[in-house]
């Protein structure tokens, strides 16, 4: 039974991964630009696409086609900051967040016109898992859990070591004070873009690496990256990545859990339930996050 | 004690043409004029609703003016916002001192520098070593500035943890990251405990005499303003009334009159 609850676990952390690296872009975006980004899940999508476009272009490997497709989907979120996000950036951030639903159609609908609605895989074929006391876990899932924790520490490193992630914070501190002590707000923003949507393409092909891709592939993990992004406190995104495996492990365990007690009904389908009551649960308790006493 | 005018003679750093400003129907600065010489400490001073505040927030891009001028250096940058100021070298700070209270003492002052190559995003790949050695660089400037105030104890604290008076401090080291031309002060003396205040004091005398920062002060405290400026102006009911020494400026009827003993001189 211990193994069943670790097994969980392992899937929990799995699914953690891939909702911190897109809950910590929204919530740099939403720290430094003022809104909450629902083109973000799609942002997913459309990585996790650029990379099945990469490889069978070039007949490449997923991992080849990777920083392909991180770069895509970079400059697809730059080119629709330059179109969409910029024009609006001194309206009300409500409109910002209605102009990214829009944008979030845009995306999902240009990936089933290019790729079509059908459900697809970057590699056929099974491989067995790999077994380790009992547990199981495939190769793909475990460079997913080591990619994911390189990231992080990449991410971390940039935003304390360099002056560029000192300034992304001192944005999203206090956007006036950072203007007029000369910090150069559009290079701030361009550096979001970079990050975030980076992130969020790593975490779309991780997704779709560890389920299947589809055109609604990100928009159905958003509500649990939105989850994460408030258990973590929004605005803050070391708080988002332990928001995200929070969101991850709960949801799995409390999909497994009834299994493995002996149950003969089970929660599987009922996943995003979890995660919604947990966001709901957050944001009537405590709305400034887990961590931390600010708002 | 100072000269009336430290640099009469050269032309002002800082030069102000009948500013006008209306809130509603109240005209808080009403058609006021004045100049700062370069190399000097003004101090800007008059009763509460002078105007003092509202003049010095259309001075530093704050507010815009209904009308009249503001001139840095000849050129004009009247309504310019706070950050394209700043790049001319214009810097302020604050009466509630705005700092990065989630940052460390010292990560407050490495952010200031503009334009440093860590903030291209190709450079900052292509030429990691360049970026490297800036960035050490602004770090031992910092380093300097934060020994300079006596903060160095406190560098790796998180500047929401500094009492009112360290935030002081730390905003006058984010002045001297940069190299300004003209650095305004909003009631630097504020909430500052009395230690503090004298080390305040030293601080600004040597920025102004060893960096030759110009300056500008906006204060209550008129010890302050006395020990530490080289010409006062004084305004009352949005008009500049008076300038001068600190001892003209006392001697004068007109000012005495505006006070009305209301903030008594605290040194007579």
């Amino acid at each position: 039974m211990l193994t069943d609850i670790l097994q969980l676990l392992i899937y929990g952390i799995l699914l953690g991964s891939v909702i911190a690296l897109s809950a910590v872009g929204v919530s740099l975006i939403f720290g430094i630009l003022r809104f909450a980004h629902f083109a973000h899940g799609d942002l997913m999508t459309a990585g996790a696409y650029f990379a099945l476009f990469f490889m069978t272009a070039t007949g490449a490997s997923i991992w080849l086609a990777f920083p392909f497709a991180v770069l895509a989907a970079i400059l697809v979120a730059l080119a629709f900051d330059r179109v969409v996000y910029r024009r609006l950036r001194r309206t009300r951030p409500v409109i910002l967040l209605i102009a990214s639903i829009g944008v979030a159609f845009i995306l999902r609908n240009a990936v089933l016109v290019i790729w079509g609605p059908d459900i697809t895989v970057y590699e056929s074929g099974i491989k067995p898992p790999m077994r380790f006391l009992g547990l199981r876990i495939k190769e793909d899932q475990l460079i997913i859990i080591i990619g994911t924790v390189l990231l992080v520490i990449l991410l971390s490193l940039f935003l304390q070591r360099t002056r560029m992630g000192k300034a992304m914070r001192a944005m999203a501190d206090d956007p006036d004070l950072a203007r007029i002590t000369g910090i150069d707000t559009d290079r701030v923003i361009l550096w979001t873009w970079v990050i975030g949507a980076g992130l969020a393409a790593a975490g779309g092909v991780f997704l779709a690496l560890d389920t299947r891709l589809q055109p609604t592939l990100g928009w159905d993990i958003l509500l649990a990256i939105f989850a994460a992004t408030i258990l973590g406190g929004i605005g803050k995104p070391y708080g988002a990545i332990a928001g995200a495996m929070v969101v991850g492990i709960s949801a799995e365990l409390g999909a497994g859990l009834p299994g493995v007690f002996g149950a003969d009904w089970s929660l599987t389908s009922y996943k995003p339930a979890i995660t919604f009551l947990l966001m709901v649960a957050m944001l009537l308790w405590r709305p400034q996050g887990l961590v931390g006493g600010r708002a | 004690m100072p000269a009336t005018v430290a640099a009469a003679g050269r032309a002002p750093l800082l030069a102000v043409h009948s500013l006008v400003k209306s809130f509603g129907g109240i005209r808080a600065v009403d058609g006021a004029s004045l100049e700062i010489p370069a190399g000097s400490i003004t101090g800007l001073i008059g009763p509460n609703g002078a105007g003092k505040s509202t003049l010095f927030g259309m001075v530093a891009g704050f507010l815009k003016p209904d009308s009249g001028t503001v001139l840095l250096d000849g050129a004009d940058v009247t309504g310019l916002p706070p950050h394209r100021l700043f790049a001319r070298g214009l810097v302020r700070t604050f009466q509630i001192p705005a700092t990065f209270d989630r940052m460390t003492v010292r990560d407050n002052l490495m952010v200031v520098p503009a334009g440093q190559s860590g903030e291209s995003v190709w450079r900052a790949w292509v030429q990691w070593g360049r970026v490297q050695t800036e960035d050490a660089a602004i770090r031992a400037r910092a380093d300097e500035v934060l020994a300079f105030l006596s903060l160095d104890h406190v560098c790796e604290e998180y500047a929401g943890n500094l009492s009112g008076g360290q935030k002081k401090l730390l905003e006058l080291g984010r002045t001297m990251m940069t190299e300004p031309r003209l650095v305004l002060l909003d009631e630097p003396g504020a909430g500052v405990n009395p230690t503090l205040m004298a080390k305040l004091r030293e601080h600004i005398r040597t920025l102004n005499r060893e960096r030759g920062y110009t300056i500008c002060i906006v204060e209550h405290d008129m010890d302050l303003i006395a020990s530490l400026c080289d010409q006062v102006i004084v305004m009352a009911e949005g008009k500049v009334l008076a300038r001068g020494s600190m001892d003209e400026v006392r001697a004068n009827a007109e000012v005495r009159a505006a006070y009305l003993g209301g903030v008594r001189d605290s040194s007579t």
